[in-house]
């Protein structure tokens, strides 16, 4: 379906997450989080990229990437994203949400 | 996905490997979708927060019709290690964190780790037996308490 945020319009799947991954930037970015009430600062904007990066080389997303990943650790993560921060992380993302259970 | 359930409280009794990571995913999962989190470890269980046996547990291959194996060679010397191993490699291929890393993992996600009083009493163990992240030891009747929000689920696993 169509959404229509930060003057774009963007495709969307039934969970809110973007389907096409070229019409998604920061402002798309900043727009899906301000509706989950989060304000985007750099510390946000840096797990984005890290997120952003692992879906652009097809390795799979998951809480234990997260502690390996050297960059944030799980308690800041959970701050930043408060509410599941995989599934709230990536929609902002525009990346899909992960499959994994762990 | 808005949820009914706020807040999932788990009791593990059990110290098979599959019952611990039923208890450690679940309450992983929770987490991971916005609900609250907490694992009361008794009997069994403590074993999982014991360092010294967490690195230790075994699958049950005895009583276990699961394991297709029959049961008196499920008893067999090696036949529990062996099954173990070949489980442990099936799950890191699944990027499943062995015990003591996936301790690390609930703890940073704000699970709330409990040892059982009584148990902690029955098995002659001492705080410093147990892992460093575990949040304290409780009574039954504290856990309970814990209980008492609305939209709690219990789970004895």
């Amino acid at each position: 379906m169509e959404k229509i945020i930060a003057n774009k319009t963007i495709e969307i799947n039934e969970e809110g997450y973007l389907t096409d991954f070229s019409q998604w930037d920061k402002e798309v970015g900043t727009a899906l989080a301000e509706e989950k009430n989060i304000e985007m600062t750099d510390m946000h904007w840096m797990v984005i990229d890290y997120l952003q990066g692992k879906h652009k080389n097809e390795e799979a997303l998951s809480i234990r990437g997260i502690k390996k990943s050297g960059k944030f650790n799980i308690k800041e993560f959970y701050k930043l994203f408060p509410g599941g921060p995989l599934k709230i992380s990536t929609l902002i993302a525009g990346i899909p949400k992960p499959k994994s259970c762990i | 996905m808005a949820t009914k359930v706020k807040k999932m409280l788990f009791i593990l009794s059990k110290a098979t490997i599959e019952n611990v990571y039923a208890a450690f995913i679940m309450a992983n999962g929770a987490r991971m979708e916005g609900i609250e989190a907490e694992i009361f470890f008794t009997f069994f269980g403590l074993e999982a927060i014991e360092k010294k046996k967490l690195e230790h547990l075994k699958v049950a291959t005895v009583g276990n019709p699961a394991m297709h194996i029959p049961t008196l060679l499920g008893g067999l010397p090696g036949v529990e290690a062996f099954a173990t191993k070949m489980m442990k490699k099936e799950m890191e291929k699944l990027d499943m964190p062995p015990i003591d890393e996936f301790l690390e993992i609930l703890s940073d996600s704000g699970v709330s780790l409990w040892a059982c009083k009584l148990a902690v009493d029955m098995f002659h163990l001492e705080e410093k037996d147990l892992i460093d992240d575990l949040d304290g030891i409780l009574t039954i009747g504290d856990f309970y308490n814990r209980a008492d929000v609305e939209g709690t689920q219990l789970l004895f696993i």
